[in-house]
């Protein structure tokens, strides 16, 4: 096996652009499993920890770009006010140790549908940053997953960076696991309002062929609530409207059994959680919290 | 995590040692551990850690099939693979190909047929893992795959029972294949006691069923075996009884004891999933053929299969109570599903079979315990050993009682408590402490925990950080559970352990050196032996001999059994080494002291004070004891009726259990475990506890996650990703209240602590979460699905 060390974005453009099968790595939480357990064996690994810019976010035209290299702790630490959703995701992932070493880059470039990091990425509208030597592209989190552990990268393309809006309006993120904590989620939902344009967004995993949002829910929520003038009154919501919502969230979802826990049972999570995490930003909006 | 040891001295230990009389570092005190610094800065080598520079590395081709006929097995192309030194199948096998603990059933390597997913087919030896393995993978075996037995019931002629009938014991149904000679029944034992046809005014049934539970030990199997120049072996493999291991290994390499010698290696946890054999055979049959030291490492996933897991159990439970609560009769009827091959469950079905109504006075008994072959993963020991599995029914049974009558679920449980004089089902008169009733005030007295809270802390939340509820669908649920365990081997099985112990002087001072194959497996042993060494002989220095089999058996590091076991043969010989010590002071002092001991060094008179130290007496003097110790002898059940003195000592203790239960998700967070328990005597007080937080913790795994998936008769889930086990956010404060009513018939009064507190606890969560739901869950672990019936 080769192993590419790149210390530059141009160089390792060039390395993935020579070895477009080279698989790349940074924390390692997800690859090495993979090759310890005989699951992948690449000819060629290409090591991502020695570029700067991965490993560093900041202020970008207005939002934040997250380089594909920066730890959950990181995350957590540094982000929580600016990417609450986000931030909540990450501090759902794994031990302490795996936060330490792990990237929402390197989640993004799984592609589980049980990736922690997708629904809240959905829900906050987040792009994703691909290069190649021949450019950058950014694609909407919604088309970046394809398939079970797929996404719309090239063979020649890096996951370099997420770009994300900084919220105007509350996040939430839950999870179900059978333990209280360093759990693979059974099923996920993630929710952000967005006042601004008076949009609602969702995020769905564990509970699909791929992390998807809830589009119908997401739809039919922003309507209603203009339609009974919520965004500006901040009211309560009308009763039976988060039971509505809820019901279309698991109505979006396509979960499997397995042994993690029953199709039917991730249903119902996901409407509970739908139905919880609405009420939670809906609280934080009509206080005035911003998120 | 917040602790509270108790020990009561002002009424437990009545019975109990002189607590201002302990010697420091003595019976009673907390020293540290040996390897208590090297365990914590990661210097403590395991036995994966071992190696030496010319060594191989051996690989084991495992079946992928539960069941299935071998018709060929090419290893051509593997042996010709580059740096691979052997490939070795069932035909290279020097000796027996057949090994087991109780009967030997299962070959070393499989011959013409595999019994479960995972059995070992063949070895390979490289000079480095990934070539092993790879060259394994090149191993061509050729397959008739047959379709799995999977049902204990089933595999057995049985239909689920309601009522019971004789007639169905008739044997096995034509239609399921025989998976060994004898047919799929390992043991039926049957218990009958009083009236078998009682009738009471209150009937409770039930049904219960519980899951394959790992050990889940940390430790990979491993170990090193290096090849003599005379055609013998050392095998240096982490393991839980020397011996027992040695007769097997001999039996199958064809080579006495001489021949093969084993040294304990570090042990990364054992929780009876290293009872059996796992690569000790193999590796030195690759070591004997390649004349090269031969290193094995199972990984996780190898883990799975390289190791006897806790049988699950199918439950069938009626009780008759009068209206008062008493209790009249039970009919029970158990399956425990040994998998593919016998391992422990004989012993397994003695202990489910009479200890499987709890410590609870019934009159008229019947109970019917089946231990079976499938083609599921073999099953054998793991703490708790048969009483974990039926604790979960009778303490149901015990609730559902409760909740029939509108009765207290203490109250009920304290009237029908056994207590010191009563008999057991078995028709044993337990002659030391029960006291049942007494757990379960201590631990109704303890305060419950604050339901309230003044901001929201996910942790604390059912769910964690991940954050699925902030109150909402939050129901709170207390219960009760009581443990009853026998202690050490039963059923009249020549129990012993074997002590050295040796006292000479070093540098000037008195130094104690203690020799036992009693395995340390992280438990304590060693620290324990120590302590009693400090005791017995009034020396401060005390080292502890690596564990071999240069000396006799010190018996099975199991059934909560070593310190009392290993514990009294250590004093024993203590007791020996100090009598001619005094000889010798005597002789030196020439005249007789009538009440001389040793104490600090020295020899001491009660009425003259100290008279001389052990140096002077000894001089260059080496006094070296051995001898075997043994309890008292128990004796076999009778096959009808299963009375007999079987169990030599009982251990109790009881939980109470807090949860808070997410009703609509169904996910469950333990806000507190309290435990009582009977130890007898806290031989260390700091280990005791350990144990009880531990043995805590695992049963409530138990309860809430852990279990291995099976699904025609192939593991789900053979990884931590998805085997989970309970992480400190998931482990509970634990108040714990530990008794000391000596046991007259043990070393120092004490009790066996290992097991008894994985058998309340997980029961307790069961019974909390059923008053917190108002469900009958039957089934353990309770899954999130169960409580949300989605």
């Amino acid at each position: 096996m080769e192993f590419l060390t790149p210390t530059s974005m141009q160089e390792a453009l060039e390395a993935k652009s020579a070895h477009p099968d080279a698989k790349p790595i940074l924390g390692g939480t997800d690859v090495m499993v993979e090759l310890n357990f005989d699951r992948c064996r690449p000819a060629t690994l290409l090591d991502l920890t020695r570029i700067p810019e991965l490993a560093e976010w900041g202020r970008d035209n207005g939002s934040i770009k997250l380089g594909a290299g920066v730890s959950y702790t990181r995350v957590i630490a540094e982000l929580a006010d600016q990417l609450p959703g986000l931030a909540m995701a990450s501090r759902t992932v794994g031990s302490p140790q795996i936060r330490n070493r792990g990237t929402v880059g390197g989640n993004l470039g799984a592609a589980s549908p049980a990736g922690d990091s997708h629904p809240a990425l959905l829900a906050a509208d987040a792009e994703i940053e691909l290069r190649s030597v021949n450019g950058l592209r950014r694609l909407p989190a919604t088309e970046f997953y394809t398939g079970v552990k797929r996404h719309a990268g090239r063979d020649d393309e890096l996951i370099t960076a997420v770009h994300i809006t900084p919220p105007s309006g509350p996040q939430q993120f839950c999870k179900i696991g059978t333990r209280n904590a360093m759990v693979i989620s059974v099923s996920a939902f993630s929710i952000a309002l967005h006042p601004d344009r008076s949009e609602v967004r969702t995020g769905i995993g564990s509970a699909a062929p791929t992390p998807r949002r809830a589009v119908d829910a997401e739809t039919w929520l922003a309507a209603a609530l203009e339609a009974n003038g919520l965004w500006e009154s901040r009211g309560a919501l009308p009763e039976g409207l988060a039971r509505e919502f809820a019901g279309l969230v698991a109505a979006a979802a396509s979960p499997i059994d397995d042994v993690r826990g029953t199709a039917a049972y991730r249903l119902h999570s996901l409407s509970v959680m739908a139905r919880r995490s609405l009420g939670w930003v809906w609280n934080d909006y009509a206080s005035g919290q911003e998120h | 995590m917040t602790t509270t040891p108790q020990t009561r001295p002002d009424k437990a230990a009545v019975k109990g040692a002189d607590r201002t009389d302990v010697t420091p570092g003595g019976v009673g005190d907390s020293p540290s551990r040996p390897d208590g610094i090297l365990k914590v800065t990661g210097e403590f080598s395991y036995s994966s850690d071992m190696w030496l520079d010319d060594m191989l590395w051996g690989y084991t081709l495992r079946s992928p099939h539960p069941f299935a006929l071998i018709k060929s097995i090419d290893i051509s192309e593997a042996l010709a693979t580059a740096g691979v030194f052997a490939v070795l199948t069932s035909e290279d096998v020097p000796g027996e190909n057949f090994y087991g603990l109780e009967h030997a059933d299962q070959p070393v390597l499989a011959k013409d047929i595999v019994r479960y997913q995972g059995e070992p087919i063949a070895l390979v030896a490289a000079d480095h893992p990934e070539i092993a393995r790879r060259a394994a993978e090149k191993i061509t075996v050729e397959f008739v795959v047959l379709a799995p037995v999977v049902d204990a019931e089933v595999a057995i002629g049985h239909k689920p029972w309601n009522p019971p009938a004789e007639s169905v014991d008739a044997g096995v149904d034509g239609q399921v294949p025989h998976l060994h000679p004898n047919g799929n029944l390992v043991r039926h034992l049957k218990l009958r006691r009083g009236e078998q046809d009682a009738t009471a005014d209150v009937v409770i049934t039930g049904e219960y069923e519980v899951g394959m539970q790992d050990q889940a030990f940390l430790g990979p199997e491993s170990g090193l075996a290096v090849p003599d120049e005379e055609g013998g072996v050392d095998l240096y493999v982490a393991t839980q009884w020397l011996h027992v291991d040695q007769r097997q290994v001999c039996a199958a390499l064809g080579l006495p004891p001489e021949q093969v010698r084993l040294t304990l290696a570090g042990v990364g946890g054992a929780f009876g999933g290293r009872e059996d054999l796992s690569m000790h055979v193999h590796g030195c049959m690759l070591a004997l053929r390649t004349g090269k030291p031969i290193k094995m490492v199972y990984n996780r996933l190898e883990s799975f299969f390289g190791h006897v897991h806790r049988h699950p159990a199918k439950l069938y439970y009626e009780y008759g109570a009068e209206r008062s609560g008493k209790l009249v009769y039970a009919r029970v009827r158990m399956y425990l599903d040994g998998g593919a091959y016998a391992s422990s469950t004989p012993a397994v079905v003695g202990n489910a079979g009479t200890m499987g109504l709890g410590p609870y006075v019934i009159p008229h008994v019947t109970v019917d315990a089946y231990g079976t072959y499938s083609n599921n993963p073999p099953c054998g020991a793991m703490r708790g050993f048969g009483s974990v599995q039926t604790a979960f029914a009778y303490e149901a049974q015990m609730d559902k009682l409760a909740a029939e009558l509108g009765l207290d679920p203490v109250a009920i449980r304290q009237m029908n408590a056994l207590e010191e004089g009563a008999q057991v089902p078995t028709g044993q008169v337990i002659d030391s402490a029960a006291p049942v009733v007494e757990l379960l005030e201590r631990l109704k007295a303890m305060p419950l925990p604050s339901t309230e809270s003044d901001q929201l802390d996910l942790r604390r939340m059912p769910g964690g950080v991940s954050n699925t509820t902030h109150g909402e669908g939050v129901k709170r649920g207390v219960g009760y559970a009581v443990a009853y365990k026998n202690v050490a081997f039963s059923e009249g099985f020549d129990d012993y352990s074997t002590a050295r112990v040796r006292l000479e002087v070093s540098g000037g001072d008195p130094i104690v050196t203690v020799h036992t194959a009693a395995a340390e497996v992280g438990q304590g042993l060693v620290t324990i032996e120590q302590q009693i060494c400090r005791t017995e002989l009034g020396v401060d220095s005390v080292v502890v001999h690596p564990k071999d089999t240069s000396v006799g058996s010190g018996g099975s590091t199991s059934a909560s059994r070593q310190t009392y076991m290993t514990g009294g043969a250590v004093r024993h010989v203590c007791g020996k080494v100090r009598d001619r010590v005094l000889v010798l002071a005597e002789a030196s002092l020439g005249r007789t002291v009538s009440d001389l001991r040793l104490e600090n060094g020295s020899v001491v008179s009660r009425s003259e004070g100290v008279l001389a130290s052990i140096e002077q007496v000894l001089g260059d003097e080496v006094v070296e004891e051995t001898d075997e110790w043994r309890h008292r002898p128990t004796h076999g059940l009778d096959p009808e009726t299963g009375q007999g003195f079987a169990h030599v000592q009982f251990a109790f203790a009881a939980h109470r259990a807090v949860v808070d239960v997410d009703v609509e998700l169904g996910l469950v967070k333990v806000v507190e475990l309290a435990c009582a328990q009977d130890v007898g005597k806290a031989m260390n007080p700091q280990a005791v506890v350990g144990q009880i937080q531990g043995g805590s913790a695992q049963g409530m795994g138990l309860a809430l996650m852990e279990e291995i998936v099976i699904r025609d008769g192939k593991i789900l889930n053979p990884s931590f990703t998805d085997y989970l086990i309970p992480t400190i956010l998931d482990t509970p404060p634990m108040p714990i209240e530990v008794l000391e009513y000596a046991d007259p018939n043990a070393p120092y009064g004490l009790r066996g602590v290992g097991e008894a507190p994985t058998i309340s606890s997980g029961p307790a969560i069961m019974s909390a979460i059923r008053a917190a739901t108002g469900l009958d869950l039957t089934r353990a672990p309770v899954r999130p699905e169960h409580i949300t019936r989605t």
